[in-house]
This record gives C-alpha cells, sequence and structure tokens, in this order.
C-alpha cells in the first residue's frame, strides 16, 4: 500500500455487533449445558453453573448410548456422502470440461437446472419411489440420494476446466495410459484444491440435513443428530428434565463442524457467480 | 475457450458421466415425474372401501390442484412466507454486503477483522434444527437476556414466540444462520476486485463509502445475483426452523409454512396426491422466481467460459 489508510471507529464496532450476534447462541450453550435442570429455567442466562459433566453423564446414558450412535450416523452420512458425491461430481465436471461429444451442452444444462431444483421438494416423492423398492428406514435411503450434488458437478467443470491442462492430458495419452488411470493419477490431484471444497459443501449441506432423514427413517437407531436432537426437545415438552440432555447434545453436536470450519479456513473462499476458488 | 483434446475413444466422456447421470435421473428427475403424476391422480374407493380391490387409483385432472389452492390453510401459509421472505432476503443480504464490503475496506486492525470474519460466518456450521433450538430457548421467557433486560428497567418485555412475533422470531434464525455464508461469496468475489481499479479514486479522495457505491458493488453484481437466487429457494423451502420451534411455541401450526402443510397431508393425512399438487406448485413457483429473476437482470449469474 503506497500509503497508510485510516482506521474507522464504525467499521470497527459494526464488526464487533455483527460478530457478537452471531456468537451470542453458541456463547449461550456453552453456557447453559453447564446448568442442573432446575438452574436452566432460573438462574440469569449466562451465569455459568458447574454441572457439565453431569450432564454429559446424563446425555451418555440417554438408551445406552443413543446419542453417541446419532453422532456416529452423522459422521457415516456426511462423510460417505461427501465423498462419493466428490467423486462423481469429479468424473462428470472432468468429462464436461474437457471432452467433446454430441449432447454435451443439453447435459450441462439439465445440470444446471438441477441446481435450481429446490431439494427439499424431491423428499416426499423420493421416500415414495425408494418405499416401492424396500429401501426406506435404512442407511442407504439417506446416503444415495446425497451422491449427486448438481452444484458439486457445476464447480468441478469449472475447476477442471481452469486446472487441467489439455497438452497435460495428451502427454499421459502418449505415454499409453487409459482414461481411467490418467484420471486418477494426473487429474484428481490437479483438481485436489477445488475438491476440497466441493467435499465440504456437501459434508456440511448432509450434516446440516433435516427433512430428507426425518422423512426416510423411522427406527431411531438409523437417526444423524439433527433429526436425534428435534426428537429430543419434543420428548422435553412433556418431561422438562430432558431439556438439560437437549441443551449439552446441542452444544456437543456443532463442535465437530466448528473445528472442521476452523481447521480448513482457506478452503471457504468461495465465489458463487464464478464458481471460482481462491485458495 | 474450449480446450477440449479429441477424445480417443468417444464412449468415454459418457463413461465418466454415468454415475451422475444416473443419480440424477434416479433421485431428481424421477421424482419430480413421479410427483407430477402423482398430482393428477386420485383413490376411487368403490363398494365399502374394504378389501384390496375396493381402492383403485383414477385419473383426477385438475381436482388435486383446486383442492390444494382452495385449502383454508394452503393461502395463510403462502402469505407468511411471502412476508417472511421479504424480511429475511433483504435482510440477510444487506448485512452481508455491509459485512463483506467492511471487511474489504480494511479499516480494522487485521485482528479484528479476522476475528469478526470467522464469527459471523460460524453460524453456517451449526445446522438449521441446532440453530433453531438454540434460539428457542433463548426466545422462552424464562431463559431469554431479553427479559432479564427488560425487567430492569421495568417494562414487560415481549413475547417472542407470540402469535405477533413468531415470524420475526424465525426470520431472525434464517439470518442468523444464512448471513455469514453470504459475507464470504461477496467477501470472495471482492477481493478478486484489482486494487488498481479504485486506487486512484482513492487517491483522488473519494470516500470508501463512495468507492463502494460507484466501483465495489457494481463488479460483484453477478454475485448478488446468485446468493438472492440460492437465498430465494431457500426461503420457499424452510422447513427445519419451524418444525424444531413447533414443541416450544404452540403458535406454529403444522401448516405453518408451504412445505409444512406437503409434510402434513402426504404423512399425516395419508392424502399423496393434495401433496404431490401443493409440491408442484411450489416447485413451479420456484422456477418462475428464479428464471424471471434471472431473466429480468440479464442472465448476468453463472458466466459460462462457452
Amino acid at each position: 500500500m503506497p500509503f497508510k489508510k485510516g482506521r474507522s471507529k464504525t467499521a470497527t464496532v459494526l464488526l464487533l455487533l455483527g460478530a457478537a450476534y452471531c456468537l451470542l447462541p453458541v456463547l449461550w450453550v456453552l453456557i447453559a449445558s453447564s446448568k442442573s435442570a432446575g438452574e436452566l429455567f432460573s438462574t440469569f442466562t449466562l451465569a455459568p453453573s458447574t454441572h457439565l459433566f453431569d450432564n454429559l453423564a446424563d446425555l451418555s446414558g440417554y438408551r445406552d448410548g443413543l446419542y453417541w450412535r446419532w453422532m456416529a450416523n452423522t459422521a457415516l452420512y456426511a462423510g460417505v456422502g461427501a465423498a462419493a458425491s466428490t467423486l462423481i461430481s469429479a468424473m462428470a465436471g472432468f468429462a464436461l470440461a474437457k471432452f467433446e461429444f454430441p449432447g454435451k451442452s443439453a447435459i450441462f444444462n439439465l445440470i444446471l437446472a438441477g441446481v435450481l431444483v429446490p431439494g427439499v421438494l424431491l423428499a416426499i416423492p423420493q421416500y415414495l419411489l425408494l418405499a416401492k423398492v424396500g429401501m426406506t428406514n435404512t442407511y442407504w435411503a439417506v446416503l444415495l440420494p446425497s451422491f449427486i450434488s448438481p452444484y458439486g458437478i457445476y464447480l468441478a467443470r469449472i475447476f477442471a476446466a481452469a486446472s487441467v491442462p489439455t497438452e497435460i492430458l495428451e502427454a499421459s495419452r502418449i505415454d499409453g495410459a487409459g482414461d481411467w488411470r490418467t484420471f486418477a493419477t494426473v487429474v484428481l490431484p490437479m483438481m485436489r484444491t477445488g475438491l476440497v471444497t466441493v467435499f465440504l459443501f456437501q459434508f456440511v449441506a448432509v450434516w446440516n440435513n433435516f427433512m430428507l432423514p426425518y422423512i426416510m427413517l423411522g427406527d431411531d437407531k438409523l437417526y444423524p443428530i439433527t433429526v436425534g436432537l428435534n426428537g429430543l426437545l419434543n420428548q422435553g415438552a412433556n418431561q422438562p428434565a430432558m431439556y438439560t440432555s437437549v441443551v449439552t447434545g446441542a452444544l456437543v453436536s456443532i463442535i465437530p463442524l466448528i473445528a472442521l470450519f476452523l481447521t480448513l479456513q482457506r478452503y471457504w473462499q468461495v465465489d458463487l457467480a464464478a464458481g471460482g476458488v481462491k485458495a | 475457450m474450449t480446450t477440449s483434446a479429441p477424445a480417443r475413444r468417444t464412449g468415454t466422456p459418457y463413461a465418466f458421466l454415468a454415475p451422475a447421470l444416473i443419480l440424477f435421473a434416479a433421485f431428481l428427475a424421477a421424482p419430480i415425474v413421479y410427483a407430477a403424476y402423482l398430482s393428477f391422480r386420485k383413490v376411487k374407493v368403490s363398494g365399502l372401501g374394504l378389501g384390496a380391490r375396493s381402492r383403485t387409483e383414477i385419473w383426477a385432472g385438475l381436482d388435486n390442484y383446486t383442492r390444494s389452492l382452495t385449502d383454508p390453510d394452503f393461502l395463510p401459509s403462502v402469505g407468511r412466507i411471502a412476508l417472511y421472505g421479504l424480511i429475511v432476503v433483504p435482510t440477510m443480504l444487506g448485512l452481508a454486503l455491509l459485512f463483506a464490503l467492511l471487511l474489504d475496506a480494511n479499516r480494522t486492525r487485521e485482528s479484528v477483522g479476522k476475528f469478526a470474519r470467522i464469527s459471523i460466518f460460524l453460524p453456517y456450521a451449526v445446522p438449521a434444527v441446532v440453530g433453531s433450538l438454540l434460539w428457542g430457548f433463548l426466545y422462552l421467557p424464562r431463559v431469554s437476556p431479553i427479559t432479564d433486560v427488560f425487567e430492569a428497567v421495568g417494562i414487560t418485555a415481549p413475547e417472542l414466540l407470540s402469535r405477533d412475533l413468531t415470524l420475526w422470531a424465525v426470520a431472525n434464525i434464517a439470518v442468523w444462520g444464512g448471513t455469514g455464508f453470504n459475507m464470504i461469496v461477496i467477501y470472495t468475489a471482492l477481493r478478486a476486485v484489482p486494487v488498481s481499479l479504485y486506487e486512484s479514486a482513492r487517491i483522488d479522495g473519494a470516500s470508501e463509502v463512495a468507492i463502494a457505491w460507484r466501483i465495489k458493488i457494481p463488479i460483484v453484481t453477478p454475485s448478488l445475483i446468485m446468493t438472492f437466487v440460492f437465498s430465494l429457494i431457500a426461503t420457499l423451502q424452510v422447513f427445519a426452523e419451524p418444525m424444531t420451534l413447533r414443541p416450544l411455541a404452540n403458535t406454529i401450526s403444522t401448516t405453518w409454512t408451504p412445505l409444512m402443510k406437503v409434510y402434513r397431508d402426504a404423512f399425516t393425512r395419508n392424502d399423496l396426491y393434495a401433496a404431490a399438487a401443493t409440491s408442484v406448485i411450489i416447485a413451479l413457483a420456484t422456477f418462475i422466481l428464479s428464471f424471471g429473476f434471472l431473466k429480468l437482470v440479464g442472465r448476468r449469474a453463472f458466466n459460462q467460459e462457452d
């Protein structure tokens, strides 16, 4: 910078107000999960207490550790769903960016239209179709729909076009490598940064999803954390003692994603319009 | 600029696309077609309606659509969602743009900027169900710090989950959850603007506000368009927030939003046909609004390189 820019008190105050607003519920849940059932509704909102470990023990004891099973299910749904979706998007994006073939623009336009389809509206017909083949109330009912992400394909196409030089593909072909080997050993590593973003997008989308598993699953052993916590909260309406478990469960449930965010910050620079990622 | 290599075997691109296309057909295209089909069907009960043979599915014409549109619960839910959208989308995008511009203008200490950026983005990591749960407790008069503040000055605190304020309470959750993500999108676009574009304006003494209005906002317009379209789609499908608040707020009915009505029709009333018709109406409305908007702004978004 050729000259020193002035600081602005207004800018600082506005940004800190925004940060305070966004942190308030997180701060509250941190404090509230240390309160006993009686204190939750009686002591001052932001006054901490000493019952965090009792609450965690209660939560773990709830129906033989069902809560931890929900957390494991969520990790499975989000991890497997995002990994499969990223690979499928990478393959499709690579094909759309680096090959000429009949029907290419029709397929691309179809996928672009898919980006604008309100996903949640699909949940009920998806349920009915999966019910016909007897797959509702299984892990697959939540996993399979998460494997396809039109937005992931759209992004992967841009990353492939931007980061995989055609000459390298040619060279690999002259060396006699097959298309699949070229894809696995040359293309995927080059698209790595972009694919991390596709993975994170889908991981968060699946982790946060509520309606699809809520509709698909009847057995609470298969629930992800969102559906499980929703059920706990509904029980709290009849047994207020459950509320401490709900609050503690809410706190524990957000720790993994927040940790993921803080460690992978540099991948969260997303330009929706250009689809580009600057890492 | 297309830099495609001549395909050695013509089947290759199709093989790479196959998994995506099969899944697209099974989990996007087929459900849409099936919902459209169901929306024109109904069950005819013959005889006493007992036994498997007595219930047959027949064509219904537009019956389900008339039933759906004249349902006394439908229009109020649409009105509610329209008002909700009018509150959420401009507030959320306005705040996102403001924070992105403040971060980009870099007029605070670097540590403040970084802290604010991470804090404001943090709610994106919190599922809507959990966010609603946290705010839901904060809205309860016995928990809310707002109540304490009001009582300290001797005024009765507003009942946030009352009939008049519930919509605002739900809107607040959506704004809280969505501002950070949109801020990051706009901020990323701003950082792609070459400094040289406004450095001379700055040297000429233009204020940061003028630079923002005249130079920065016009450049990030495509990003604003995309965030607007995605926010609009998300708004029309609001479901998790009111469903989670329901146990805490008796002002939220089972048909509070159009999608909640679809859920009730399909799973509580077992009326799949009405649910399908309502789904199709919501999907059409979404398409008309999002494509109409993109057309209106001249397809400046989705910049494609070919």
